[in-house]
């Protein structure tokens, strides 16, 4: 009952004001966005940070939830509703206005596990045929054209993308990414879902 | 009271040690599931693509498919003995058995998906005469005096035929630096000659080209 409140009045925002916006910080498409990932796309809670995230990634999973090809819990919960009024015009204006804001780090992983994380991010785990992130996301996990920055990012966020790739779940189409992530046990996951959020 | 704790410390540390061993076991068991040459195949795939064609991930990663076996194996050697500079590569290659590194390279070669495509085609046609006849005046042989034709290379002389744009461009401006410090054991320090003597546009134009060779 509580969802489908949400799920209205998210709908009920975005059919209010869906063609006026411009693409500022001041318009109803931002703010239809930071609504639920931050007042500056820092993210909140499980909704995960957009600002510095790459443009053409940001599109490319908007483009992903409006085809329904992302469909993980929240994705299906959420956003599949939050982008189904919004136009390919739209979805680059925004994703290309929150890939401007500076990025925080989120901070919020285990310390401890940082240095086992960095080696697993770097190296991966060869004898255990764990990829190197690093090879695709950069060496600061910055991230380059449609491939994520992972860099700051939310310790919970991670871990549950992490866990749902090896659950089966898609993101994009052709993505390497439940490959990547089937070969990951749990203390992996969290050590690097430890080591990305404090990344800068 | 000192007997009672000691009585109880003996089985609660022999817990701890089954467990921890137990643990252990454990890691070492999903790890073994985890080799052998299909579990490899699809490492070496999630970075060089689920066909082998190749990907552009924060590095283009190299088109396996279709590759002489010799070629893989003698590069994987030189990613090994870092005769060929490459951090990622080192980490992969140092934990091959030579068998598996035989039966990867042979794999591969049985592979045949289209390129992986987006190089630009404005100087394709150029590229294609600096394949076919080199540039004499600038002492470029043609590369299809060694690697073919039709781009598939033989024995130790690499497949150019689909090859990543980014990758052949990459490996072409930057062959002194990664590649050619093993002249003394293989056939790397030819190309080194060739590679100075293009110049930028030039190395841009056969990498297109080649890239769209099926």
């Amino acid at each position: 009952m509580k969802r489908i409140g949400l799920r209205i009045a998210i709908l009920a925002i975005i059919a209010s004001t869906g063609p006026a916006w411009a693409g500022d910080g001041q318009s109803a498409g931002v703010r239809n966005c930071t609504w639920c990932h931050g007042t500056s796309g820092q993210g909140y809670m499980v909704a995960p940070r957009l600002a510095g995230q790459r443009a053409q990634y940001i599109e490319s999973q908007l483009r992903s939830y409006h085809e329904h090809t992302r469909d993980n819990p929240f994705s299906t919960q959420y956003m599949w509703g939050a982008v189904a009024a919004l136009g390919p015009r739209e979805a680059r204006d925004l994703a290309i206005y929150f890939a401007t804001i500076v990025p925080k780090a989120a901070n919020d992983g285990d310390r401890n596990l940082m240095a086992r994380g960095r080696a697993i991010y770097l190296d991966g785990i060869p004898e255990a045929n764990i990829v190197s992130c690093y090879a695709c996301h950069g060496p600061n996990a910055e991230g380059v054209r449609d491939i994520p920055r992972l860099g700051g990012l939310a310790y919970f966020y991670v871990k549950g993308r992490l866990e749902q790739w090896g659950q089966g779940y898609h993101s994009g189409v052709e993505s390497p990414m439940p490959l990547a992530a089937s070969h990951l046990g749990p203390n992996e996951i969290e050590a690097l879902a430890s080591y990305l959020s404090f990344v800068k | 009271m000192r007997f009672v704790g000691l009585r109880l410390a003996w089985p609660l540390a022999l817990l701890a040690v089954a467990y921890s061993t137990a643990g252990y076991a454990q890691d070492i068991g999903a790890a073994a599931r985890r080799g052998g040459l299909e579990a490899k195949l699809e490492y070496c795939k999630t970075c060089h693509g689920l066909s082998g064609q190749g990907y552009l991930g924060y590095f283009p990663m190299p088109r396996l498919a279709g590759q002489q076996p010799q070629y893989i194996e003698a590069q994987l050697r030189a990613f090994i003995e870092r005769r060929r500079t490459n951090p990622i590569m080192f980490n992969v290659a140092h934990v091959l058995s030579p068998s598996m590194l035989t039966a990867l390279a042979t794999h591969f070669r049985g592979l045949n998906p289209k390129p992986f495509g987006g190089a630009p085609r404005g100087s394709i046609a150029l590229g294609k005469r600096i394949y076919e006849e080199g540039l004499p005046e600038s002492n470029v042989p043609a590369c299809s005096a060694c690697h073919g034709t039709e781009g598939k290379g033989q024995n130790e002389i690499p497949r150019l035929a689909g090859q990543v744009y980014a990758y052949t461009v990459g490996q072409l401006t930057g062959w002194n630096k990664n590649r050619g410090q093993g002249s003394a054991v293989d056939t790397s320090a030819i190309m080194a000659p060739t590679a100075h003597n293009l110049t930028r546009s030039q190395v841009e134009a056969v990498a297109a080209y080649v890239s769209y060779l099926q």
